[in-house]
């Protein structure tokens, strides 16, 4: 049986590199992979908590499934509408450095 | 019959004539006087027929009739407006009706309607006449139109209008508003060539002189409204109101309230009546065009002010009855009637002027009837009032005529002379046959010939009135004026028709249009016969003969009849023979060898007096000096130089200084460090916030991003932090 704190150390390290991505990395698509990496996190951790959750009550509930899914779904229509975004820009552009997409300098 | 109904529309026809000239008609001469004609017909003939219902037996005799409706809401009730037929505005009714609407006919042919434009008329001057050639080249002078022609009759159906209203409304306060129009109208009248200076003084003279008048008056209706409550006919003639007036004692001189109210109100007629001392206006209002003396002067507004005081009479005479001591109003009437009979007779004796003789003259008649009213005359004073309209509207209307042959003569002949001065004339009567007659009829009704005129009848009933009453004094001052009302009016009926013509203009004067002459011959039909309807039951030999059908419908007004004691002497019928056939004599003989280039013969005769009576007995320049020039003196160095210039004016520029002065320090030391350096360094700094903060608007999405964790970071530390 893993400890649920296993389970908890995969999820934070998962998310750390994650945002570590979303912030350092230049290409729009890489920051859109550390972002989703940042979901799945959360995800590892909502089906840990959820596990654990049921294992103590004695008792089998798919709420903690269900959300998670929902999650999921959402992630990949959210991704959907990045790179649609993304392919746009790059139209545009014809870049997909972040750093470069600054038209909202004040 | 709906004689309410027909009572309200009496005044309104004018009325409309006069907007629809004013507003639409105006450029057209023939509409405006078609119009103004029509709509006198129309309220003479609705007057006519009120007035043969109104005498009829189940007519107002026992029951006037009253119409109100509420008007002004005041706190808990309503000031009322309405119209009332009884005997006496039956009466007034009729003679109005009628002079208004001869008046409107022969204004046509008076501002020479049909006649060309002037060479150079201007509107606000007389006209001048017209050039015009014939067929052979020959080129003559003719009388031109009036330029103003459709003014003239918008204004006289205003005039008419505010007539109306007076006579049937059944309240003083309508009564008052149709006084007043016809002294803006009169105004306006007077003053109608207003480009010629002596009109407009003479226009604002009037306004002024009458405004005196008003003045008391409306301060006595003030004061009835007060005590009374209403000003409502049938509620202050009512027995216990005047009761309780005349018992109440007012706060001046001890006088019943009656008395003071009553004084009051006769001043306001004195004004607008033309009576001592208030008469300078009467004359001058002359200036006018001459149908404008006959409206003013005979048929309204003159009219207007016996008719108050007539209406008046219970008021006038609260606490009197037959034989007893006259009240302070009755007094006062009474000696200043008489004394203005006779004053303004005398006046007019020396005059050279035809219109003026004739406007001493009707002062003078005014002065019988409010003695007349004094001594308790009432039914006397009435029928003066009706015949003098009539005949004294004629008269003018036949100047009018004279003086229109006259200009006709001086366009022929070119001459420079005053076509209204008497001396000019002579041997009209071949010349202007009907204006002739006509003019004799008034003539003779005026000085009171017997039997056959209107006027002996009227003044015979005063005279005698006077007499029977116990009042000597008045009956031989009203005698002796009646003396001269004959001789200066022989007088002038010699110096104007008789004999040989003393100018050329004269001599090729001219009879005037139909639309003169008619009016001229429907009046002298009344100046003769509206004196049949009140012979006296007394008079020897035609006496009872008619019935004396005036004195009884008239005296049906009054509580129990008149007061006047009912025995009948012979002496005052013999009187009023003696001084009007004896007046009548002396002014022919006097009169009738006047030649050209001679004195007037009264001018040797009475000597310096004859100046005095020339000037009018220096009033007009009395006035000016002790009146008018004090009042002028203090309005320019007191109240303009010193008051106006040195107080207000200082006063105000005092006021500006310091204004002036608050404001710069209110700049200096507020505005401009606080209000107006505060806001620019509020700008200021929030300029320079915004361009630090500017630094962190990167654009970029991972600098946000990493902000955004750096704050929740923050966010996260603190809420521990706390929660610790």
């Amino acid at each position: 049986m893993i400890p649920l704190s296993w389970y908890l150390i995969l999820a934070a390290v998962l998310f750390l590199i994650g945002l570590y991505g979303a912030i350092v990395r230049k290409n729009a698509i890489a920051i859109l992979l550390g972002v989703e990496l940042m979901l799945n996190a959360v995800n590892v951790n909502l089906l840990a908590f959820w596990h654990y959750h049921s294992q103590l009550n004695g008792s089998i509930e798919i709420k903690g499934m269900v959300f998670t899914a929902i999650v999921i779904l959402a992630a990949a229509a959210e991704a959907a509408v990045a790179l649609a975004i993304i392919i746009s820009v790059f139209r545009s552009n014809k870049s997909i450095v972040a750093a470069d997409m600054n038209t909202l300098k004040g | 019959m709906n004689y309410e109904l027909l009572t309200w529309l009496v005044p309104v026809p004018p009325l409309i004539a006069f907007f629809l000239i004013v507003l639409f008609t105006n450029k057209s001469n023939k509409l405006s006087h078609s119009l103004a004609i029509f709509s006198a017909g129309v309220s003479w003939l609705i007057s006519m027929s009120i007035f043969i219902w109104a005498i009829s037996p189940n007519g107002v005799l026992k029951q006037p009739l009253t119409s109100s409706i509420n008007w002004l809401p005041t706190a808990d009730t309503f000031l009322k407006i309405g119209v009332q037929i009884d005997a006496l505005s039956a009466v007034t009714l009729f003679f109005v009706a009628w002079t208004v609407f001869m008046i409107f006919i022969y204004s046509v042919g008076y501002q020479n309607f049909g006649q060309p434009k002037g060479d150079h008329d201007l509107p606000g001057l007389q006209p001048h006449g017209a050039t015009i050639s014939d067929s052979s080249g020959h080129t003559h002078k003719v009388m031109s139109i009036e330029p103003m022609y459709a003014r003239f009759f918008a204004f006289i159906s205003l005039f008419a209008f505010a007539m109306y209203v007076l006579v049937v409304s059944n309240n003083l306060l309508t009564l008052y508003i149709g006084w007043e129009i016809m002294g803006l109208c009169s105004y306006l009248l007077i003053g109608f060539w207003y480009a010629k200076p002596s009109a407009k003084a003479a226009a604002i003279k009037a306004f002024l002189t009458t405004r005196i008048g008003d003045v008391f008056m409306l301060i006595g209706l003030a004061a009835l409204y007060t005590i009374t409550g209403s000003l409502h006919y049938e509620v202050i003639f009512s027995e216990n109101i005047l009761h309780s007036l005349a018992q109440s004692t007012s706060p001046v001189f001890g006088l019943s309230w009656a008395a003071l109210i009553g004084i009051l109100i006769f001043i306001g007629v004195v004004g607008k009546s033309s009576q001592f001392p208030l008469h300078v206006w009467l004359p001058d209002a002359m200036e006018g065009p001459t149908p404008v003396s006959a409206m003013i002067h005979a048929a309204t507004m003159v009219s207007a002010g016996v008719y108050l005081a007539i209406r008046f009479f219970p008021i006038l005479s609260a606490g009197w009855e037959g034989g007893t001591e006259l009240t302070a109003p009755m007094l006062i009437m009474s000696i200043i009637g008489s004394f203005t009979a006779l004053f303004a007779a005398t006046i007019a004796l020396a005059q050279k002027d035809i219109k003026k003789v004739l406007a001493y003259s009707t002062i003078s008649q005014l002065g019988y009837m409010i003695a007349a009213l004094g001594i308790g005359a009432y039914v006397a004073a009435t029928f003066h009032l009706v015949t003098h309209a009539f005949f004294k509207a004629l008269l003018f209307l036949g100047s009018g005529s004279v003086i229109h042959g006259m200009e006709h003569g001086v366009f022929h002949t070119n001459e420079h002379i005053d076509p209204q001065d008497m001396f000019h004339m002579g041997g009209l009567y071949k010349k202007m046959p009907i204006t002739f007659v006509t003019f004799l009829i008034g003539g003779l009704a005026l000085s009171g010939f017997p039997i056959i005129t209107a006027g002996f009848w009227s003044k015979d009933e005063i005279l005698s009135g006077a007499f029977n009453g116990g009042f000597i004094i008045v009956f031989a001052i009203l005698a002796i004026s009646a003396l001269l009302t004959a001789f200066y009016t022989m007088r002038q009926i010699t110096l104007v028709f008789l004999g040989k013509p003393r100018t050329s203009a004269a001599e090729n004067a001219h009879e005037t249009p139909i639309t003169m002459t008619l009016p001229l011959v429907v009046l002298s039909f009344f100046a003769l016969g509206a004196g049949w309807a009140g012979i006296p039951e007394g008079f020897p030999v035609l006496g009872g003969k008619l019935p004396n059908w005036f004195t009884e419908y008239i005296g049906s007004m009054l509580h129990g009849g008149e007061h006047a004691t009912e025995h009948h002497s012979l002496v005052p019928l013999f009187t009023s023979l003696i001084v009007s056939l004896g007046g009548l004599l002396l002014g022919y003989l006097v009169y009738q060898r006047f030649k050209k280039g001679t004195d007037d013969p009264l001018a040797w005769s009475l000597g310096n007096f004859y100046r005095v009576l020339e000037n009018k007995y220096y009033i007009d320049e009395f006035y000016t000096k002790v009146i008018i020039k004090p009042i002028t003196w203090v309005a320019e160095k007191i109240i303009y130089t010193w008051m106006d210039l040195k107080i207000i004016d200082g006063v105000l520029h005092g006021l500006s200084n310091i204004g002036l002065w608050l404001g710069n320090i209110l700049r200096q030391k507020f505005d401009l460090p606080i209000i107006n350096r505060g806001g620019d360094n509020l700008a200021k700094s929030t300029r320079f916030v915004g361009s630090e903060i500017r630094l962190t608007q990167t654009g970029k999405i991972q600098d946000y991003m990493f902000l955004a964790l750096a704050f929740s970071l923050l966010g996260s530390i603190v809420f521990l932090i706390i929660i610790l």
